[in-house]
């Protein structure tokens, strides 16, 4: 339980709004960080990923790129 | 068995599953996503009732419209098959197989790629298909959008606000595209407007460092590390390959939607309907849901 949680995330895409909407619907608390906005944050981002795309999520350590339901499901035990 | 089964999730398919719901017709929608391209889009300003909206702003108000009537939906899940025996039409897709007595194919139109060395390497690591999503991750430096039509425009458009520079690399002599949106690009300071001229490869080490382009003959390197393809669109039509459909892969519908299957429709960017619009795709996608419920009131399956 309590895995720490960190979406990386622009305002503009929509699947970054439906992976927050998705946490927020099971109750799961997340960090997270506009990249649009936070250059640090956006170079953190690639660095953790390897890559450009948004949404990233970090669950505890596991990196997930795009809104992958399914592996947002099994690395949170959902 | 179901009534209907809608494909797709955009415009036309939204549409399709709020008029259907309505006529409390049973039916799921099977998408890999909500809002298809219209989630793409950056700035709307041409959806009546809405001066102005975003792309991601309207495909969450298409989520919230259908969420309202608790339509069934099957979301990531992508269509691989189409098959009618009898009366019962066969909807299979990587998860699973579902029955039903009508479809609706709404299943939009995808990026078209542009079929160079080192674009697959390079996609999410500099090369992206969707400015609106991706754009803001390239602030301060130096970009190139590859193309020259409404898309190419929207997406160089979105990125004067964002980038340090903006390269349009055009294949044609001129670009093509909306009077009105040409004439910002035109006369925006940031953009560098490249007419007849071809990317032949995308460069970089981990992340894209540039492009090569063709002019006159002679090819160049040219130094960016952000990559905007948008270079036209294809139709996902692939997995229904009874279907008929004209030159362009796109689906042949009569005014009433219907395709030559009996009991599978098709509405929106899909189709052969001329003009590919947000509004024009959700109003055929309603027509789609209306022809769906006669046809079912006509033929007792």
């Amino acid at each position: 339980m309590g895995k720490k949680v960190t979406v990386y995330s622009t305002t503009t895409c929509s699947y970054c709004i439906r992976a927050k909407q998705f946490l927020n619907e099971n109750n799961i608390i997340f960090e997270n960080f506009d990249v649009s906005a936070d250059q640090e944050k956006a170079q953190e981002m690639i660095q953790k990923s390897g890559q450009m795309g948004v949404p990233v999520l970090d669950i505890d350590g596991q990196i997930i790129v795009g809104f992958d339901k399914e592996g947002i499901k099994k690395a949170l035990g959902l | 068995m179901l009534e209907l089964i809608i494909i797709g999730a955009g415009p036309a398919g939204i549409t399709a599953a709020v008029y259907a719901a309505r006529k409390r017709m049973s039916l799921l929608v099977i998408s890999k996503d909500i809002g298809g391209q219209a989630a793409w889009s950056g700035d709307i300003e041409n959806y009546t009732g809405y001066q102005f909206i975003s792309g991601p702003e309207l495909a969450d108000k298409f989520a919230e419209h259908i969420g309202k009537y608790g339509v069934n939906l099957k979301e990531q899940e992508a269509v691989v098959g189409l098959k009618k025996s009898g009366d019962i039409i066969l909807v299979k897709t990587g998860k699973s197989n579902y029955e039903t007595k009508t479809v609706i194919i709404a299943s939009g139109k995808r990026s078209r790629e542009l079929g160079v060395p080192g674009e697959k390497e390079f996609k999410n690591k500099g090369l992206t298909y969707c400015a609106t999503c991706d754009g803001p991750l390239f602030s301060g430096k130096p970009v190139a959008v590859i193309g020259g039509g409404n898309s190419a425009l929207d997406a160089a458009l979105q990125l004067v606000n964002i980038a340090s520079k903006v390269y349009l690399v055009n294949i044609t002599s001129a670009l093509s595209g909306d009077e009105i949106m040409r004439q910002k690009v035109e006369s925006d300071q940031k953009v560098e407007l490249l007419n007849d001229t071809q990317v032949t490869a995308i460069t970089g080490d981990r992340f894209v460092k540039g492009i090569k382009i063709k002019r006159a003959g002679r090819e160049e390197p040219l130094a960016v590390e952000g990559i905007f393809v948008e270079v036209g669109l294809l139709p996902n039509s692939e997995f229904a390959t009874d279907v008929e459909k004209n030159k362009l892969l796109e689906i042949q519908v009569n005014s009433r939607n219907e395709t030559n299957i009996p009991g599978v429709f098709a509405a929106g960017d899909v189709t052969d309907v001329p003009e590919k619009q947000i509004i024009i795709a959700a109003g055929e996608g309603s027509k789609a849901a209306l022809s769906a419920f006669r046809y079912l009131a006509q033929h007792k399956i």
